[in-house]
């Protein structure tokens, strides 16, 4: 028996520190959720197992879209133009379906610059894990309301937001997102579970993170604020996710669970706190979002999920190695084809 | 049975004319939306199986049916292919314009009208044929809703016995156009013949235009630019293709569909392609870059208003650095413009497209056979300099049917450009993205999925030093946007040279490109034996210029430059390459009213401004 041991740092199930999956330091305000948010990303990706270097990282424009800088920096990364993340997204994913996409957005980003090309993001439910980092507020162009923010809700400089805010997750919803959630990145057990199960899921995620601005949004009167936010959570249930690689049996009550099998073989558990709330059923998830909106509710929640639909790359129909990667051979038909094209023209 | 009008109005001028053969042009005008295409490209190929050169151009509205169209045939026994401005043979087949049409035609063309129309009271100085296209439709079609789409193919038959065309290649031409529909070939066969008969028993002719076989079209094929693209486009490797659909660029995506799914679908019957028609133009090119960016051959086609949405994105693929290929059909500009006419609008625009310091490789085919050829050069320059690449087709080119040499097979293999795998990344230890390595501006890239723990890059459109960090430092971005220059220069020596069609040391040269060059063989010809007026010729391919180019301009007195834009776009971008002691030598020749352009307006212009 050695006397002494070096002691080893803790490892992944492939073998990674945690350590391997961060990244640069950030630039955020302190206090900002967002930063929160790469944390909780951060521990989903160790705990999964998932190798960064099969992870590629996609942003818009704004604080939000800053922040895949500060988390998993073995992984690629692509910060593009304003609202338009979806696209580079839905092409990097069809040029390599092995990859596992991750796109980091906020409510500006999303809502309303970007709001065409979220609109077919959901529709194509292309296989991606699509996060809304959501302050209600510009933070980058210093507090101007977003198409997020709440009918009443207060700018520091006293202004009252007069429009109501469009509900990301209910539009995800009808637009055929098949994972579809809402959190608050104060709720550390709830994004984080949130998160694991999304990374089991092959389609269109879509979370919708209440990360409030401490700098231009968390004050009173604001509805995005920390303490708004705390107040007012309602969570749908209560999560516990069991990954694919746990092989334990976890009994649960069907009374009182509801058990949700993803695409890798995990379970996702919802200890039901509504008892009437069935995730599977579309139009009772966007009718309980709306009253949501009446009772001045944050529910939170995974709100709708579906594992059956199929999902962009399945009806595109590709063979099963990257497109990036297949070799001339498979690339250029032979010379008899072309010949073929020419007689036919002639 | 000879009709009595023809001895009054044509008898005169039909009577002294010498014959003319195979050196005419025809127009057809009818109704969008009523089958006349078919006729139309029955009648081309005809002409095109007796061997003879020929062209076929389409002008036609905004509109899927009911408004006017006209389509154009050239018969060139010397092989002049641009469109002719003068009509020698008009087809009435629409009520609308039938006046306008005729009134518009020279002295001594031939008129082929709808006989109850009476154009023939409208001129005494044409040559007129009447033709009962309801009576002679009823007798062959007797399902009256039918009729409509088969009575162009009357004007057909009575065509190809007033020219002399062999009734066998218009019954070949006709089962290739309805190779799918027996019973419609059927039908319009029966049409053409009843157009043929009724010429045979009713008219006489005595206009002098004859179609005669000749041995200039063999083993050619016949093909629109964007089908052309299309297939060099499957041949080049491309695995993404992502589009909106716009005028008139949707034929080369709809045409790449059918391409591919008959020669890219693998053994395993899955595709090793993804065509995505995106929701608008800004996200098919944000698909093709975050396609190019994961190591995929991408593209996406386009027109004007396509471009103009894509502006941002293209400015981010010039910073950030990655390929992609994007076709831009030009139309008529600005704004909608006229979106089924042709120009080269966008030569200033695309050049520099996107805010900031930005410059873009464009190329610039002429033929069919170079929008094959171009489709791959494309993609090589695109992976090879890591830059968008832009293809400037235009409608002329991309919409109309074009005679060709059958396509040669790609015998270079594909150019991927400076990719990292992960046993690179191992043995170096790792890289800098931006790090000008070579001396030639062009950094080392990793794709998306490379396993190495030092494979990973930051793509970001902000501000970046060589290790694609963020950096506002102002020696970072003066460095980056310097090698970006430089990178400029490395494309210069890439891209294909001009050709230089005539360079004799005349006095005059004449630089054009794109369809201009059709126009411009006739124009050559015709200074010279109209006028006595020898000229030079070369024709750009691409942007950024080259030496060629250069050369050329200082080698001679006066160079003019031929546009199809109001602006002279391509001569302003000479201007700010050239010497400026070359620069007071440009002279502009600018066509831009829609219509492809002539010969014989360049020629007037050129002589006009030469003091002729």
């Amino acid at each position: 028996m050695a006397a002494t041991v070096t002691p080893q740092p803790k490892t992944n199930r492939i073998g990674l520190t945690v350590l391997d999956y961060r990244g640069g330091k950030t630039t955020l305000c302190a206090g900002c959720g967002h930063n929160a948010i790469s944390e909780r990303i951060i521990d989903a990706f160790y705990e999964m197992g998932i190798p960064p270097e099969r992870v590629i990282k996609l942003s818009g424009i704004g604080c939000s879209s800053k922040s895949p800088a500060y988390f998993m920096g073995r992984s690629h990364s692509f910060n593009a133009v304003h609202g338009r993340m979806p696209s580079v997204a839905t092409g990097a994913v069809l040029a390599n379906s092995k990859i596992v996409a991750l796109g980091i957005s906020g409510d500006g980003d999303t809502a309303s610059i970007g709001i065409g090309q979220f609109v077919h993001l959901m529709r194509r439910n292309l296989p991606i894990v699509y996060i809304i980092e959501d302050n209600g507020v510009y933070g980058l162009t210093k507090g101007q309301f977003s198409a997020t923010a709440d009918l009443g809700s207060k700018l520091k400089t006293g202004v009252i937001n007069d429009l109501p805010a469009i509900d990301t997750c209910a539009l995800a919803i009808m637009l055929g997102a098949t994972f579809v959630g809402r959190s608050f990145s104060g709720d550390k057990k709830q994004l984080h579970t949130m998160l694991k199960a999304a990374l089991s899921h092959r389609g269109t995620v879509m979370l919708d993170v209440i990360s409030p601005c401490t700098t231009f949004n968390d004050h009173e009167g604001s509805t995005k604020s920390y303490k708004f936010v705390k107040d007012h959570e309602e969570p749908l249930h209560d999560l516990d996710f069991v990954p694919h690689f746990h092989d334990i049996a976890v009994e649960y009550d069907e009374g009182t669970s509801l058990n949700v099998t993803m695409h890798d073989g995990s379970s996702l558990r919802l200890r039901k706190l509504e008892h009437d709330y069935d995730p599977t059923n579309k139009v009772a998830a966007v009718k309980r979002l709306i009253e949501s909106h009446e009772a001045q509710e944050v529910l939170t929640g995974v709100l709708y999920v579906n594992t059956t639909a199929p999902n962009f790359i399945d009806m595109i129909n590709m063979t099963e190695q990257p497109l990036a990667t297949l070799p001339e051979s498979a690339t250029r038909p032979s010379r008899e084809a072309l010949e073929e094209c020419m007689e036919e023209l002639r | 049975m000879a009709t009595t009008e023809l001895a009054v109005h044509g008898a005169d001028q039909g009577a002294v004319r010498e014959p003319v053969v195979n050196n005419f042009s025809i127009q057809v005008a009818t109704v969008n939306g009523s089958g006349s295409q078919s006729a139309n490209t029955v009648l081309l190929r005809t002409i095109f199986q007796m061997g003879v050169p020929v062209s076929g151009k389409n002008m036609f509205p905004s509109n899927i049916a009911g408004l006017p169209t006209w389509y154009t045939i050239r018969a060139s026994k010397k092989g002049y292919i641009a469109r002719k401005k003068e009509i020698d043979f008009l087809v009435a087949m629409n009520p609308e314009t039938a006046r306008e049409d005729v009134l518009s035609l020279g002295p001594g063309a031939v008129a082929l009208y709808d006989e109850p129309l009476k154009l023939n009271e409208l001129r005494s100085d044409l040559i007129f044929y009447p033709v009962p296209y309801d009576k002679i439709t009823a007798a062959v079609c007797p399902e009256s809703k039918l009729r409509k789409l088969v009575r162009n193919m009357v004007y057909v038959g009575v065509v190809a016995r007033l020219l002399n065309l062999d009734m066998a290649e218009v019954e070949k031409a006709l089962r290739k156009q309805f190779a799918k529909k027996v019973k419609a070939a059927e039908l319009n066969w029966n049409a053409a013949k009843a157009g043929y008969d009724y010429a045979t028993s009713s008219l006489t002719k005595v206009d002098p235009f004859f179609i005669e076989r000749m041995n200039e079209t063999s083993g050619k094929i016949i093909i629109d630019g964007n089908s052309a693209a299309a297939i060099g486009s499957m041949f080049a490797g491309v695995t993404v293709v992502t589009w909106y659909p716009i005028t008139p660029s949707s034929s080369l995506v709809e045409s790449l569909i059918e391409y591919m799914k008959a020669y890219r679908i693998g053994p395993d019957g899955k595709a090793t392609f993804a065509i995505v028609q995106a929701e608008d133009e800004l996200a098919a090119v944000g698909m093709v870059l975050g396609a190019g960016w994961a190591g995929a051959r991408s593209m996406t086609a386009t027109a004007g208003p396509g471009i103009s949405l894509m502006a941002e994105f293209a400015g981010l693929g010039y910073y950030v650095e990655i390929p992609g290929v994007i076709w831009d059909i030009q139309r008529v500009g600005p704004s909608t413009g006229l979106p089924t006419r042709t120009a080269q609008g966008d030569i200033s625009f695309v050049a520099r497209l996107s805010h900031g310091d930005t410059k873009h490789v464009m190329l610039i085919p002429s033929t069919p056979a170079e929008c094959f050829t171009m489709a791959s050069d494309a993609f090589d320059l695109a992976e090879r300099l890591q830059t968008p690449v832009f293809v400037m087709s235009d409608l002329d080119l991309g919409m109309n049917n074009w005679m060709s040499e059958p396509f040669q097979y790609p015998e270079k293999p594909q150019q991927r450009g400076k990719v990292l795998s992960a046993e690179d990344v191992e043995r170096l230890g790792g890289f800098s993205r931006y790090k000008d390595v070579d001396g030639d501006a062009i950094g080392y890239r990793t794709l998306p999925g490379t396993e190495h723990p030092n494979a990973a890059w930051f793509a970001r459109g902000s501000g970046h030093n060589e290790k694609s960090q963020y950096s506002e430092r102002p020696d970072d971005y003066a460095n980056n946007m310097d090698r970006l220059a430089r990178k400029f220069e490395t494309a210069r020596s890439m891209v294909p040279r001009p050709e230089l069609v005539r360079n004799e040391g005349c006095e005059v040269g004449i630089i054009a490109y794109g369809t201009s060059h059709h126009a411009l063989v006739e124009t050559i010809d015709q200074l010279q034996t109209e006028y006595g007026v020898k000229a030079d010729y070369l024709r750009l391919r691409a942007y950024p210029f080259t030496r060629e180019s250069y050369e050329f301009i200082a080698g001679h007195k006066r160079v003019y430059v031929v546009d199809q834009n109001r602006d002279g776009q391509m001569m302003e971008l000479l201007k700010l390459d050239i010497a400026v002691a070359d620069i007071g030598k440009l002279r502009s020749v600018r066509h831009y009213n829609g219509l492809p352009i002539d010969a014989r307006s360049v020629t007037d212009e050129i002589i006009s401004q030469e003091g002729k």
